[in-house]
């Protein structure tokens, strides 16, 4: 049977869904000052944003995988209403809005906050303005999806693989680390690529909890923020063209992997 | 399900409703934009209700850093009137054609802003220098930073922030908020603040900042920019900024 013929209008809606994506990336490659591109992307504050952003996203998902992961396999073994809430308060992060992120963020571990004032009193530690609390942002809002995917991947397993090692007489880690583990890395490696790159990209709660400043927590999308608003369009220009090469690298590495995981 | 979306639609849309302008007022016959740096809102706030009921004016403000706003101004933000917290920005926008001629209506002072209290004893910028202190200023490229440096080096202080905030008032909600020690901003700003203290900077340290005012010539309404700008230099709007702590012009 052939499909119906799709209308014209549905047609042209979608190009210009498309057109809404597309455009503003062309308006990117076409401001972009390829001639002093090399002047920008050496520039001090360039790379020592860069730098720093390579160093807090890739901590960011260290982090994520040490704890994310534990996460997903406690979720993946719940049921019910116990499901429903770990999985809610897990993927709060995804939908929350990354400002009010950061606001919860310094009103938990600030100077004041909930447990930062212990911190600060018992051992006077400063969360806030520090490296470490960029990281904390950027693992608030990337582990989310880090731990979907791999929730995802535990659900869709097959368990008998596991349950032949146990039989076999194999203890609770060896089982883990040397069947779980490999049948899960597709899942765990999508899981990990998606929360960097979201890690890589995270601005609003970076910069409500951690603040601004170059080389300690001014990432690359502060930079850029910072770079627009004070007239140096060209560095912004530049710094958004590497967050997007990355993204398209990341689109095109991972094409059929990630979504399958989802 | 698609009930509960309806009904949740409807309360995200509720305070759309309630926050829209008000039907008790003063009727409003022309409606202006007035871009305004971060540190002159609590005294240009209070001057809408004067202007309602004097001229029927209504005024929407879009308050930020100084630099955000001449950003914003150059890439053709729409505004009618644009109040700056230094000359060096409106000369930009002068030379970028943009703005008739300005007028200086105000001035203001540095001040150290501390946690109320004063409980970590601060009493000059040389305190500023303590490295068991967190500081937090605001850039360089916002006019506040800029001044502070001005007054630091006229100090002869080094300081280590914590972070460089992008408008004045967020190195005094850091303060309010207790993340940070002291920080650098305006005598206005502690005045109005009521959540800080404040303590005095000599006046040999002390850098005075200049508040230039013009109307913008894409102004939709040349009438109503006016009117603003004859306001804030009348006594009346010029007894307003005093109140908030500016010196008058």
């Amino acid at each position: 049977m052939r499909r119906a013929r799709i209308p014209a209008a549905i047609g042209v809606l979608a190009g210009l869904g498309l057109l809404l994506f597309l455009l503003p990336l062309a308006g990117l490659i076409v401001r972009a000052p390829w001639n002093q591109a090399l002047a920008e992307l050496t520039d001090p504050t360039t790379t020592t944003a860069l730098g720093l952003s390579l160093f807090c996203s890739l901590t960011a998902t260290a982090i994520a995988l040490v704890l994310g992961v534990p996460l997903a396999m406690i979720l993946a073994r719940t049921r019910g209403t116990t499901r429903n809430v770990l999985r809610a308060l897990t993927t709060l992060p995804m939908v929350l809005p990354p400002v009010v992120g950061g606001v919860a963020l310094l009103l938990a571990f600030g100077r004041r906050g909930l447990v930062g004032s212990l911190l600060y009193q018992w051992f006077g530690i400063q969360i806030p303005f520090t490296t470490a609390a960029a990281v904390m942002a950027e693992t608030f809002v990337a582990m989310p999806f880090l731990v979907i995917a791999v929730e995802a991947g535990l659900r869709s397993m097959d368990h008998r693989y596991e349950e032949a090692a146990r039989s076999l007489g194999a203890g609770y880690w060896r089982v883990f680390t040397r069947v779980t583990l490999p049948l899960l890395r597709p899942a765990i490696f999508s899981g990990a690529v998606l929360c960097w790159a979201r890690a890589l990209g995270e601005f609003g709660a970076t910069i409500t909890f951690a603040g601004n400043f170059p080389g300690r927590t001014q990432t690359v999308p502060i930079a850029v923020y910072i770079a627009l608003e004070t007239n140096h369009s060209d560095a912004a220009i530049t710094l958004s063209l590497i967050l997007l090469v990355v993204s398209v690298a990341i689109l095109v590495g991972m094409r059929d992997r990630w979504l399958g995981a989802l | 399900m698609r009930r509960t979306f309806l009904v949740l639609s409807a309360l995200c849309l509720l305070p759309a409703c309630i926050g829209g302008p008000s039907g008790g007022g003063p009727p409003i016959k022309n409606v202006i934009t007035v871009f305004a740096a971060a540190s002159l809102q609590p005294a240009f706030d209070k001057m809408a209700t004067p202007l309602a009921e004097r001229e029927e004016l209504g005024i929407q403000f879009s308050y930020s850093g100084t630099q955000t706003l001449t950003t914003q101004l150059t890439q053709g933000a729409p505004a009618d009137v644009f109040a700056s917290a230094d000359v060096a920005h409106m000369t930009t926008l002068n030379t970028a054609g943009l703005v008739q001629q300005s007028h200086l209506f105000a001035h203001n002072r540095l001040e150290i802003v501390v946690a109320k209290g004063n409980p970590q004893g601060i009493h000059s910028l040389a305190d500023l220098g303590r490295r068991d202190l967190v500081i937090v200023l605001a850039d360089p490229s916002v006019p506040a930073g800029k001044y502070a440096q001005q007054a630091l080096a006229k100090a002869k202080v080094t300081v280590r922030p914590a972070s460089l905030e992008q408008q004045v008032t967020g190195v005094l909600s850091k303060v309010a908020l207790g993340e940070a020690d002291a920080g650098i901003v305006y005598v206005s700003d502690i005045v109005t603040s009521g959540k800080v203290d404040g303590v005095a900077i000599p006046d040999a340290q002390n850098v005075i900042a200049d508040y230039p005012i013009a109307v913008l010539k894409a102004a939709k309404s040349q009438t109503g920019a006016t009117q603003f700008v004859d306001f804030v230099l009348s006594p009346d709007g010029q007894a307003l900024l005093k109140a908030a702590g500016f010196q008058g012009a």
